[in-house]
C-alpha cells in the first residue's frame, strides 16, 4: 500500500478494461430497436448493459487514483486518450459481423476474467468475479449463433466467414503484453494474455470448424489502442456518445 | 424415508449464512427491519434482504447524531435497479428520522442466486416468475416448458413458454 507507482499502473490497467467495456457497450447499444428480431434486440441490449456496468466499475476504480469521476472519463476524453482495443471500436457492421466479434471476444474474456479472479488486487478480482458470471451466458449465446449462421443458409455462411476474415487481423492485440501489463503480471495483479492464446485458438478453431467456418490465413494485423492510436471510427462514435456532455457540460438527468 | 419439509434444515451458502449472522448479531436490528420495506423495484414482492443485495447496516455516532452506513451489493453489474434501491434505502431511513445515511457498494463476494432462500423462491413462483432452480411453469406447474430467449424484460430474467398452458413466463436466471 501507498506505492504511488503501483497505484498508477493499476489505474491505467483498470482504465484499459473500462474503456474496452465502455466502447463495446456503446457499439452494442447501437443495435437497440434495430436488431433482426425482438428477442435479439433485447438480448443485445442486455449484453450491452452488462458491459456498461463493467465499464462503470472499472472506470470508478481507475478514477479514484486518476482523480476523475467515471462520467468525466467517459464523456470528456478525446479519442487519443482512450485505451480500448481496436476490435471493440469498429462499426457494428451487419448482424454476422457483430456476432462474430462478440463470439471471438466472449471466448477470450471467459479465459481472461477467470484468470483475473485470482488477481492480488482485490477490486480487480471482485470485478472479474462478477464479470465472468455474465460472460458465461454471453458466450453461450454467441457460440450458438456461430452454429446457426455457419450452418444456416449460403448467404449467412458467406457473411459470417467474411466477418471472420475481416476481424482476424484485430485478434493479435487481445494477446499483446506491453511493459505495463508485464510489470503488473509480475506483481500478481494482471493476466498473462500470451498464455491464453493457444487455448483460445483451439477453442475458436474447433467451434468455428463445427459450423462450417474457417480460420483465415492472413499476414496482416493492427494494434495501437492501448497507446491511444485508434481507427477513425472511434472519433465518430465518441462524437455521438459524448455530444450531450460536450454541448451542455455537467448536465444531469 | 423423506422427512416432512417442516422438519428439514435448508442448506445455505457460506455467504448467506454470514449475512444472516450479521443481521442476527446486529445492535441495530430495528434498522434492518426498516429496510425490509425496501424492495426490488422490478419485483416488488421481494425485499433487498431476500434478494441478497442488503449486506450490512452499521451506525456510528458523531457527537450524538447517528450516521448510518448501509452496504449493498449489485446483482448484475449493469442492473439499473441498484441506483433506485440506493435512493429507496436513503428515503426509507430518512422517513424514520435518519438524515445522515451513506450507501456503500461492495462487489465481493459476487452476488449469486444461491442466496435466495426457499421461502423467497416460493414468493417468486406465486408472483408468476419461475425461481432460479426451476423452469416449471409458475401458472400451471407443468415441467414441459421451452426456452424462448436467455434475455427477457430485465437483466436477471430469461423468457420461457409453457407447452401445457401455452403461457409465456419469466424465469429468474441462475447465476
Ligand atoms: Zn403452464
Amino acid at each position: 500500500m501507498g506505492d504511488k507507482k503501483l497505484d498508477d499502473q493499476i489505474a491505467e490497467y483498470a482504465l484499459r478494461l473500462g474503456d474496452d467495456a465502455l466502447v463495446f457497450g456503446q457499439r452494442l447499444c447501437e443495435w437497440c430497436a434495430d436488431a433482426p428480431t425482438l428477442e435479439e434486440d433485447i438480448a443485445i441490449s442486455n449484453v450491452g448493459l452488462d458491459y456498461l456496468g463493467r465499464a462503470r466499475m472499472a472506470l470508478q476504480y481507475a478514477g479514484k487514483t486518476l482523480g476523475r469521476t467515471e462520467d468525466e472519463l467517459a464523456f470528456l476524453r478525446d479519442s487519443g486518450e482512450f485505451r480500448n482495443l481496436l476490435l471493440v471500436e469498429l462499426p457494428r457492421g451487419d448482424f454476422a459481423f457483430s456476432m462474430v466479434r462478440q463470439y471471438l471476444l466472449d471466448e477470450f474474456e471467459l479465459l481472461f476474467f477467470t484468470q483475473l479472479c485470482g488477481s492480488k488486487d482485490d477490486t480487480l478480482g471482485a470485478i472479474a468475479a462478477k464479470t465472468v458470471k455474465e460472460v458465461r451466458y454471453h458466450q453461450r449465446r454467441s457460440a450458438n449463433w456461430m452454429q446457426r449462421l455457419g450452418l444456416g443458409t449460403q448467404e449467412s455462411q458467406a457473411r459470417t466467414q467474411a466477418a471472420i476474415d475481416q476481424l482476424w487481423g484485430y485478434m493479435p492485440e487481445l494477446f499483446e503484453m506491453d511493459e505495463l501489463e508485464t510489470s503488473l503480471l509480475q506483481a500478481g495483479i494482471a493476466v498473462d494474455r500470451l498464455e491464453l492464446h493457444s487455448k483460445w485458438l483451439n477453442t475458436v478453431t474447433a467451434q468455428l470448424a463445427s459450423a462450417n467456418l474457417q480460420i483465415p490465413q492472413i499476414d496482416w494485423q493492427v494494434v495501437g489502442g492501448r497507446k491511444g492510436v485508434h481507427t477513425e471510427h472511434l472519433g465518430h462514435m465518441l462524437g455521438e456518445m459524448q455530444f450531450l456532455q460536450r454541448a451542455y457540460p455537467g448536465l444531469q438527468w | 424415508m423423506i422427512p416432512a419439509a417442516s422438519n428439514c434444515i435448508e442448506l445455505m451458502p457460506q455467504a448467506r449464512f454470514e449475512m444472516n449472522q450479521r443481521r442476527a448479531q446486529s445492535k441495530v436490528a430495528h434498522l434492518w427491519d426498516l429496510l425490509d420495506a425496501v424492495t426490488d423495484p422490478e419485483i416488488p414482492v421481494m425485499s433487498i434482504w431476500e434478494l441478497g443485495v442488503l449486506q450490512d447496516v452499521c451506525v456510528t455516532h458523531n457527537q450524538g447524531s447517528p450516521a448510518v452506513t448501509v452496504v449493498i451489493t449489485p446483482t448484475y453489474s449493469g442492473c439499473p435497479a441498484l441506483s433506485v434501491m440506493s435512493q429507496d434505502i436513503t428515503s426509507a431511513l430518512a422517513k424514520a428520522g435518519y438524515e445522515n445515511v451513506r450507501v456503500e457498494i461492495r462487489l465481493a463476494p459476487a452476488w449469486t442466486t444461491d442466496w435466495l432462500t426457499g421461502a423467497t423462491k416460493n414468493k417468486l413462483r406465486s408472483y408468476g416468475i419461475a425461481p432460479p432452480d426451476s423452469t416449471a411453469c409458475p401458472q400451471c406447474g407443468s415441467e414441459c416448458t421451452k426456452l424462448i430467449s436467455e434475455f427477457a424484460s430485465t437483466a436477471c430474467k430469461s423468457l420461457y413458454r409453457c407447452l401445457a398452458c401455452q403461457e409465456p413466463f419469466d424465469h429468474f436466471k441462475s447465476i
